[in-house]
């Protein structure tokens, strides 16, 4: 047979077969509940078939003995000859178990050949279908039979224990390699060596994740497909007017915006398309979850039911990937920690079964996965004094601690409250490893317990890693993105009379916002790449970063722009290097780095004291009812003292010294950012009170955008910026508010921007 | 151990290299990089490689040689490697030269250790020795 369609069919092959036995454990798992009808025989049965019929064609005899010594046995099922007993289920999950092993050979070394002993398998198999089934509960009359065998033994002495010390469930690793060789394969030629025959992944040595990555195919909807090709027509029709355009003598802007625009759109529904076809559901990773739990909640004497909610919620493929792992651990520890044995669960009034429900859904562009259980939930005595007990706190920070910050304490690493440990889990490597792999793709994980009634992990994690929003600064001659997810604000000060905004408490710069402390990080003292001599900074460019829960503030020379970049890897010579996250290639073609904020505040040192500082104020919004969350700005005038604007109103909050201000005819000037911006002082458009004179305290003004025009609003005081649930009630009658609402648990109006700037002159349709 | 191969040759400092040619897939005059803030001294910055992010290594710094002045002529070989691409920063390129196992001889014990990673051994051209260059070991955590 031709080498290339050889190849290709084994590639095939190993798509379908790996679906297929996915497929063929849900199948034997439900048989097992007694959930399954004929069908579901059926579908077993089809599944070992067609990888008999396909090993058979390509000359994979290993594969094909094994896949007929099983499929004699469901074929005996299947026509009710024999009755699903527990010995024939345990075999016939170690016969999906044996061929995931024979098929990951395949894909690694090209031949089936692999080093493992099925004949205690195939024997058993054989031995299942040959002697009439002995009915396991029922007790009804054994026929006689030359093995006595005991239902409820899970494995005949010919085969290996079920459950290997440390080999996870891998019953059929290729760990047995030193045993005697394959009695049944005596007969077989000796296969040529792994290079010799064409092989997905020739050079590979050994099953590896990496080879069988390489054989990784995702299904696309057609529908997709075909407005992809579409699209990419359009791609070339712009592409196609574009050098048209380059090469034509006179270039009109208007055409050139116009095609511009229209390569916009068509980019960013490609980009859309293509990401679509990288999502999957992330039923992908669960379908394992079932067996896995089966496995482990047998091991440790427990019943555990699963339950799965929402596994047709998308992810981006490399998500997915990422996610695997750190679920199969959450759900270890579930099992093993969380659900308690039946005798326990009974006597605390519970059903013998334990429960884990799984539930992912999408909520604001990202998606939360939950897995919680009905178990004992997390003893929070034991977990405080562990931390003591390893030394991973002093007992007086400890009893400083809220509850809900002693939960947080499993996350530390070294951490693990497990009696004894097990070979589940409980080697202290664990949710540590969890929090940082989920924290590491941009995600979030929270633990919520409570005692005797369980025990919640909520995850957050985005959609997608590869296209990220990201803010553009600058520093020195040097271009960064921060990805937008933990962006809080951007805050730019403006010194007065030589005086700067940043002071020092012990040497350590920090900043006043809105009356609370927020230490400063300066981006260029951190990447040592201020040039020496530099002059000291006056006028400062905060952008208030979020790194798990903390806030701080990066000084950068210049905010320049937001942006969607191409997120990019970096070589393994710089994983040394954890302020960094990737880079992305700008506009121009230029390198800019993307900064890891989680990695850039640790290299800051901005975490490394777990103290009671504040955390970031959620718990009480949280709190507040359901209804649309808008962020507010929060400020006040003499005589108002709660006045809100939604925050997308305003664009900048500045602090102009008053000696600023230019006059020309009635209105006030100010210069910003090279242009001239009016001010408008809201205090006399919402009341008309004379204007205050003379003050000499610098203004608080809002910077917005009207029309194309840049405005200032000057308010009293900005107070805060918050985000909370508010019902509008209309009802003050005066001019330049919108109504009324509770925001804080206090009245507060809500002022109208664009009605206060039309009133004062600034028509946005005449300014455009 | 080593059968005829074909080496691609270049110059670093006042040393005659070369490396497996099959290994080098493109040789590119030497272009602005980004500057990487805290990176290894080895670590000369990122290159845009037609939009692939690539890590150029500096051999002088690899090997021990000074920093090339400012206004010096460089040039990267892009490497393939176990890792991905790899741009290694040279002073010059020269000729592909077919090298004969009998040439051969492993680097002397008098040569730093450090250096004896890198470089596999020598070939005795007629008029000068060839250092032939570890790939891998050259771009291997350039640390």
């Amino acid at each position: 047979m031709n080498a290339d369609l050889q190849q290709q069919f084994v590639q095939d092959m190993l798509t379908e077969s790996f679906e297929g036995l996915d497929r063929y454990d849900r199948a034997i798992l439900a048989l097992e509940r007694n959930e399954a009808d004929a069908e579901t025989l059926n579908n077993i049965f089809r599944v070992v078939h067609t990888l008999k019929g396909t090993a058979g064609c390509l000359g994979f005899q290993h594969i094909q003995r094994v896949t007929h010594a099983g499929e004699n046995l469901l074929d005996l099922l299947r026509a009710g000859e024999r009755r699903v007993a527990p010995p024939i289920i345990s075999a016939l999950l170690r016969l999906s178990d044996a061929l995931r092993a024979l098929l990951q050979h395949l894909a690694a070394a090209g031949t089936d050949d692999a080093p493992l002993d099925t004949a205690p398998l195939i024997a058993e198999l054989n031995r299942l279908g040959a002697e009439p089934a002995p009915e396991s509960a029922a007790g009804s009359a054994s026929l006689p039979s030359t093995e006595p065998v005991a239902p409820v033994e899970i494995a005949s002495p010919a085969a290996p224990p079920p459950v290997d010390a440390d080999a996870g469930w891998g019953l059929f690793d290729p760990a047995p390699a030193a045993e005697a060789p394959p009695v049944a394969a005596a007969g077989t030629p000796s296969a040529p060596p792994p290079a010799a025959k064409p092989g997905p992944a020739p050079s590979a040595p050994a099953p590896s994740a990496a080879a069988l990555a390489a054989t990784a195919t995702v299904r696309v909807d057609v529908a997709l497909l075909d407005r992809l090709m579409n699209l990419v027509g359009e791609l070339v029709l712009s592409r196609n007017q574009l050098m048209q355009l380059a090469s034509g003598r006179q270039v009109r802007p208007e055409a050139v915006a116009e095609l511009s625009q229209r390569l916009n759109l068509v980019t960013t529904e490609l980009q859309e398309g293509v990401m679509k076809t990288r999502m999957q559901p992330i039923g992908n990773v669960w379908s394992k979850f079932p067996r896995i739990v089966r496995d482990i909640a047998r091991e440790l004497g427990k019943e555990v039911e699963l339950e799965t909610v929402g596994a047709t919620t998308e992810l981006d493929r490399t998500i997915i990937e990422a996610i695997r792992d750190p679920l199969t651990h959450v759900i270890r520890n579930s099992i093993d920690h969380g659900v308690e044995l039946p005798a326990v669960r009974v006597a605390a009034g519970k059903r013998p079964a334990g429960r884990i429900v799984m539930r992912a859904y999408h909520e604001g562009g990202q998606v939360n996965i939950e897995i919680g259980d009905d178990g004992a939930g997390i003893n929070l005595a034991r977990v405080r004094q562990k931390a003591v007990e390893r030394n991973l706190l002093g007992p007086a920070e400890l009893a400083a601690l809220s509850d809900r910050e002693a939960l947080q304490l499993v996350f530390l690493p070294g951490f693990s409250t497990a009696e004894k440990i097990t070979n589940v889990s409980g080697r202290g490597v664990g949710m540590d490893v969890v929090k940082t792999n989920i924290e590491k793709i941009g995600g979030s994980v929270d633990l919520q317990s409570a005692p005797g009634q369980g025990t919640a992990l909520k995850i957050k994690i985005p959609l997608t890693l590869a296209i990220v929003p990201a803010l553009i600064v600058r520093v020195g001659t040097e271009r960064f993105a921060i990805p937008q997810v933990s962006l809080l604000e951007l805050v730019r000060h403006e010194s007065s009379g030589g005086r700067s905004a940043c002071e020092y408490v012990y040497g350590a710069p920090v900043f006043r916002l809105r009356g609370q402390l927020l230490p400063l990080v300066f981006l260029d003292e951190q990447l040592r790449s201020r040039p020496a001599g530099a002059p000291p900074r006056v006028d400062l460019n905060i952008v208030v970063l979020q790194a798990d829960q903390r806030s701080f503030g990066l000084v950068v020379d210049d905010v320049l722009d937001t942006e969607e970049i191409v997120v990019k890897p970096l070589g393994k010579h710089l994983k040394s290097l954890p302020m960094f996250a990737g880079a992305t290639i700008m506009g121009d073609g230029k390198i800019a780095l993307i900064l890891d904020v989680f990695g850039l505040a640790q290299h800051a040192r901005v975490l490394v004291d777990n103290s009671d500082r504040p955390r970031a104020a959620t718990a009480a919004a949280d709190a507040a009812a359901a209804g649309p969350r808008r962020q507010l700005l929060l400020f006040s005038l003499p005589g108002r003292e709660r006045l809100a604007l939604p925050l997308e109103q305003a664009s900048r909050l500045e602090e102009i010294p008053a000696d600023r201000i230019e006059h020309s005819g009635a209105r006030e000037l100010v210069q910003y950012r090279g242009r001239i911006m009016p001010l408008v002082r809201l205090d006399r458009h919402l009341s008309g009170e004379p204007p205050v004179p003379g003050s000499a305290e610098p203004l608080q003004v809002i910077v917005c955008q009207h029309g194309d025009r840049t405005v200032g609003l000057v308010v009293g005081r900005i107070r805060d910026i918050f985000e909370e649930a508010y019902e509008l009630q209309p009802g003050s009658a005066a001019p330049g508010l919108l109504g009324s609402a509770i925001v804080q648990g206090r009245i507060t109006d809500f002022v109208d921007a664009p009605a206060i700037l039309r009133a004062a002159g600034f028509d946005a349709a005449l300014a455009a | 151990m080593h059968a005829s191969r074909q080496l691609c040759t270049f110059h670093v400092a006042d040393l005659y290299l070369g490396i497996d040619v099959l290994s080098v897939q493109e040789i590119l005059r030497a272009r602005e990089l980004a500057r990487i803030p805290l990176a290894p001294d080895t670590i000369e910055g990122l290159l845009n490689l037609r939009g692939q992010i690539v890590t150029a290594i500096d051999l002088r710094r690899r090997l021990g040689f000074p920093r090339r002045s400012a206004d010096a002529e460089s040039m990267f070989m892009i490497v393939r490697t176990v890792d991905g691409q790899v741009a290694l920063v040279v002073d010059a390129v020269g000729d592909v030269l077919d090298s004969a196992a009998d040439t051969f001889e492993p680097p002397p014990d008098t040569v730093p250790d450090a250096v004896r990673r890198l470089i596999g051994g020598v070939h005795k051209l007629p008029d000068r020795l060839l250092h032939v260059l570890d790939c891998e070991q050259a771009t291997a955590l350039a640390a």
